[in-house]
């Protein structure tokens, strides 16, 4: 590889093949992620792509950065540990809705409140995939399974009022389908301090084929993006859920990381217990 | 020979109180004032259930030479009131010797404890410091106390002057007289033991420490400069002690949401290449277990320290057992080899974790090691520990000229790590079934291979002779870990200073055990005596899977809260003698 | 949906940097569909998107040596100049199927073409520099032959019967 030529999305790109089904949306994701991280101009070795379980958590592997695939429901806080211990690596933690807010729920509120300065992308299908079509946090209270014959009868739960309550930094929606606005959406994201989070609408066309429609669905949101939570709120809280872009960027205090200075040694350390 | 060997070096107090009394506070600066003076000791407590208020007793034995554990009797007791004495009454066991000091106006002298002794003294400690102005009960305990045995008064003075100066004038000037009118009043405990000094022990370097501590300090001194912590008792002293040392250091600690997250914390920071670690107890290593899994699989090195407490379920909080011995090695699903290691002492807490860091770190594996609550918050006066040579040293890639292959078979099975940094090598740590390359994989051959790779690297480990601490000879072998190991050594080596042999293995690699080795110790062995704290006999069923023990094997075990006294011991050592 | 329509092509290097982006990143989308099929075992589909993708090589080397003494530029890829979400010349993702048919292929070749061509029409309609507009005719002709090549093909693989699409077999539970 040239040394002085820019990387391009391609260099970001594994030799592995993608075992997701054709048609996915997290193919998309994945294109929009490369490109991303062409635009920011880091190297691949500077990056680590952290997730957890699930199709779309499949995704590090698909990728020339550094990567971990751990267990269902806990990549954000390997994600964290890795920032805290490594703050000069770029952390993207990726997952879908079933990994980040049902068995990982509550780590995400707490990613949210710790605000560390890392990206976290959920590919939001509204199912479990993975496990062949169950409800998730965010599927539609009547959609049938054979898990919940009749569908849950529940509410979905709204990750992006709930990434604004709990603190996040930085809160957007993204449609997979729409490279160009994916692509920057995670570079800024990526370079907005603390914790921001990007919901990417990611369809399943294997058992949510009916979210090929997503498509023609999505729009422009129809103003710029607040710093205002309140603002912020009534807007996710009240909009048809199609709209994408920025919905929040704050300026929350990050997450203090300590200097990384020697300030004593372990032997300063043992004073205290000598008599 | 007698069955009553008597264990008679050094002196048991135990001070008890309630309401916020202060008898931890007394106790604590006996057990210094004891140090400053040259002499060995331990402080453990005994607690109610309250969050303040509570009934408490400072258990104490003091000594001229070093002590692992209580005596298993009390020479002094002093209660300043007997609110909910039964509960500690199994505890504090007394006899004809024993002097018992009390204030009347703390209630009547328990059953129990009249029963025990003749010896019991009435003093109105009470009426004492409400004549000094601001003065407290447990100053004027203290006072008594330290007079009766002989404790230097300034060196106990001096303690004062430290903890209370920061108080105030008026605060401190009141501590030093109830100290004093204390000291006034000790003549009143003329019958009680003295503290004797051994000339040869005044000048030897002695550091005041919990188990607790100096695991956190074999942490640091291994490497550590990352611990994820979420609190749980008797663990949170070490995550406490952590939080500004790692900080100090240039290191982090960071409070977690739970104990799912804590673990998948160090995970991820060790993966970013820094040693770190976590502490918990049972309930909290149940959570972390799936994810220790993680760790044995993409080989990321971490140390969970287990500061065991009764169990199962919340338990018994505040008191030690050794019953997740079966969790720790077999707790994770699938064929997942990890170590599990065992401090045997308050003082080898900070051997056993340092040496653990470098064992995870140079295997890439997880390790756990099963502290307990016993040896976490006992408080005790130890010769400076040696400084050892165990460190993190992490086989690593530095450079990468060809494709890198994170997960290579190698001859030992430990494959160099890419730090996440290193140009050219990048790869997806993954928790599925991987090959060589980490690309996950069903294949038979490669989760034969990856299989093979991992348990190579634990079994083929050079541990050198640290896996067990031996001691003596004889046809009469214990076989012990842990917090027992205290008892079980002192009980033994009465029994030898009474003429029986008997020779003790306390093991403090328990996975992956050392078979061949324990097996060539007890080469020679007729009876074999397996001791352990917890209702299962969990070690011992575990050895009666892997060794080869002679027929007369024995376990002799029961749960907590009650540590196994060395009289206990040692009376099972004579009951093996006489067969 | 985002997209920057009334952007126009300044320089005859932007011109040709747009062209051979197109290329490029044609070629990779057929290598993606490609492995998508490989992977899912379809490997009549394989082979066609790797033609596809054979043929879409021919065509970016010979960009690749016009544009010897001018020269690429080096775009973010916020700064193309594409009227859509990504480039024209490009496969939609999301029409792929596991038992696609040549003709779904064909089709999504098809509207690819037709895009690119759209693309430098556009230009050429639009565009006041004679020589970028000289250089887009001829890139919108090239698009015009693959259009037709395209159609030629797709006259021999016909549409499929409904029903295509299914597969007796329920799909599989993994992680
Ligand atoms: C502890 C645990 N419980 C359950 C599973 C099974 N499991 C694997 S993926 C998954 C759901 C994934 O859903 P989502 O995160 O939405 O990912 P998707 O497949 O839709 O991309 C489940 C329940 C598991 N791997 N681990
Ligand atoms: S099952 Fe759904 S989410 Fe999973 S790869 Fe297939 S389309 Fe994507
Ligand atoms: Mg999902």
């Amino acid at each position: 590889m040239n040394v002085s030529a820019p990387l391009k999305a391609s260099d970001f790109k594994s030799d592995l093949k993608p075992v997701w089904c054709p048609g996915c949306g997290d193919y998309h994701v994945l294109l929009s992620l490369t490109k991303a991280l062409a635009d920011l101009e880091r190297k691949p070795e500077e990056v680590a792509v952290i997730s957890g379980i699930g199709c779309s958590s499949r995704i590090p592997a698909y990728l020339k950065c550094y990567g971990f695939h751990g267990v269902h429901g806990r990549s954000l806080p390997l994600g964290t540990g890795l920032k805290v211990a490594r703050p000069d690596m770029t952390v993207i933690v990726a997952g879908g809705d079933g990994d980040g807010f049902s068995i990982g729920g509550n780590h995400f509120l707490h990613a949210c409140r710790r605000n560390i300065d890392l990206t976290y992308i959920v590919m939001d299908n509204r199912v479990y995939g993975m496990t062949k079509g169950q409800p998730s946090p965010t599927t539609e209270p009547d959609w049938d399974s054979a898990l919940s014959p009749g569908g849950t009868g529940l509410n979905p739960f709204h990750p992006l009022v709930i990434a604004l309550a709990s603190g996040a930094n930085f809160v957007a929606r993204a449609f997979s389908g729409d490279i160009r606005g994916t692509t920057k959406l995670i570079s800024d994201a990526v370079n907005h301090p603390g914790f921001s989070f990007i919901q990417i609408l990611s369809p399943c066309v294997t058992f949510r084929p009916e979210q090929k429609e997503w498509k023609s669905a999505i729009h422009a949101p129809p103003v710029e993006a607040t710093d205002d939570p309140a603002r912020a709120a009534r807007r996710i809280m009240t909009d048809d859920g199609f709209n994408v872009g920025v919905l929040y960027r704050g300026d929350r205090r990050p997450y203090k990381i300590g200097d990384g200075v020697e300030h004593k040694t372990v032997a300063d350390l043992e004073q205290e217990f000598q008599i | 020979m007698s069955d009553q060997i008597k264990i008679d070096t050094g002196i048991s107090i135990a001070l008890t109180g309630s309401g916020g009394a202060g008898v931890m506070t007394a106790g604590g600066m006996l057990l210094e004032a004891a140090a400053k003076s040259g002499f060995y000791g331990l402080q453990t407590r005994s607690v109610g259930p309250q969050i303040r208020g509570g009934e408490a007793a400072a258990l104490l034995r003091l000594s001229n030479h070093a002590v692992e554990i209580h005596r298993g009797g009390f020479d002094i007791l002093f209660a300043l009131d007997w609110s909910n004495f039964s509960r500690f009454a199994a505890e504090i066991t007394l006899d004809e010797n024993s002097v018992v000091i009390f204030d009347p106006e703390g209630g009547e002298v328990p059953e129990i404890v009249s029963a025990a002794t003749k010896n019991i003294i009435e003093l109105p400690i009470k009426k004492f410091a409400s004549e000094i102005p601001g003065g407290r009960m447990n100053m004027i305990a203290l006072g008594i106390v330290a007079g009766a045995i002989d404790l230097p008064k300034e060196t106990v003075l001096g303690l004062i002057v430290r903890k209370f100066a920061s108080k105030g004038e008026a605060v401190l000037e009141a501590s030093r007289a109830c100290l004093e009118a204390g000291y006034k009043h000790a003549g009143s405990v003329a019958n009680a033991p003295k503290l004797v000094s051994d000339a040869e022990n005044a000048d030897v370097p002695r550091w005041l420490i919990t188990g607790n501590e100096a695991a956190a300090l074999g942490a640091v001194r291994g490497g550590i400069k990352f611990a994820a912590a979420y609190p749980i008792t008797p663990a949170t002293e070490i995550l406490e002690w952590l939080a500004p040392s790692l900080t100090a250091i240039g290191g982090n600690l960071v409070q977690a949401e739970d104990e799912l997250s804590s673990i998948n914390m160090i995970i991820g920071a060790s993966y970013g290449g820094i040693p770190s670690i976590t502490a918990t107890s049972g309930p909290g290593l149940a959570l972390m277990t799936e994810s220790i899994g993680l760790a044995t699989a993409a080989e990321v090195p971490v140390v969970i320290v287990d500061v065991m407490r009764g169990g199962p379920s919340t338990g018994i909080p505040t008191k030690s057992e050794q019953s997740d011995l079966n969790i720790a090695i077999y707790g994770l699903h699938g064929d997942a080899p990890h170590l599990v290691t065992a401090p045997l002492s308050v003082a080898d807490c900070l051997f056993t974790t340092q040496w653990s860091v470098h064992l995870a770190e140079a295997m890439q594996v997880p390790a756990i090691i099963l502290s307990d609550q016993y040896l976490g918050q006992a408080k005790m006066i130890i010769d400076k520990p040696a400084d050892v040579a165990f460190f993190a040293d992490r086989s690593k890639v530095e450079k990468i000229d060809t494709a890198y292959t994170r997960y290579a078979l190698t001859a030992d099975g430990v494959s160099p790590m890419a730090i996440p940094g290193t140009a050219g090598g990048q790869y997806t740590a993954d928790g599925l079934e991987h090959s060589v390359t980490g690309t996950p994989s069903s294949a038979a051959e490669d989760h034969h291979d990856q299989l093979a790779k991992r348990r190579r690297k634990i079994e083929g480990f050079n541990y050198g002779t640290h896996w067990a601490e031996i001691e003596g000879e004889g046809d009469l072998v214990i076989v012990t870990w842990g917090s027992t190991a205290a008892p079980v050594r002192e009980a033994a080596e009465l029994a030898r200073a009474e003429g029986i042999s008997v020779k003790t293995i306390a093991v403090r690699l328990l996975a992956p055990l050392r078979v061949e080795a324990l097996e060539a110790e007890l080469a020679g062995a007729r009876r074999v005596l397996v001791i352990e704290q917890n209702d299962l006999a969990q070690f011992y069923r575990y050895l009666r899977g892997h060794v080869d023990l002679p027929a007369d094997t024995r376990a002799y075990h029961h749960p907590g809260p009650m540590m196994l006294s060395t009289t206990e011991i040692l009376s099972e050592i004579m009951k093996e003698h006489r067969l | 949906m985002s997209a920057n329509p009334d952007n126009e092509i300044s320089s005859l290097s932007e011109l040709l940097t747009h062209a051979y982006a197109i290329e490029e990143d044609a070629i990779d989308r057929y290598h993606m569909l490609g492995d998508q099929m490989e992977v899912h075992n379809n490997h009549e589909l394989a082979k066609l998107f790797r033609d596809l993708a054979g043929h879409e090589e021919k065509h970016a080397a010979e960009i690749k040596a016009r544009a010897e003494t001018i020269g690429l530029m080096n775009l973010k890829s916020s700064e193309y100049k594409w009227p859509d979400t990504e480039g024209p010349e490009l496969a939609a993702l999301d029409e792929a199927h596991y038992r696609m048919t040549p003709w779904h292929a064909l089709q999504m070749a098809l509207k690819a073409e037709t895009r690119a061509f759209e693309f430098f029409d556009h230009i050429v309609n639009t565009v006041t520099d004679p020589e970028i507009k000289k250089w887009a005719e001829e890139f919108r002709e090239e698009e015009a032959e693959h259009v037709t090549l395209v159609e030629r093909l797709l006259e021999k693989n016909p549409e499929p019967p409904a029903g295509w699409a299914d597969d007796d077999d329920p799909p599989n539970l993994q992680e």
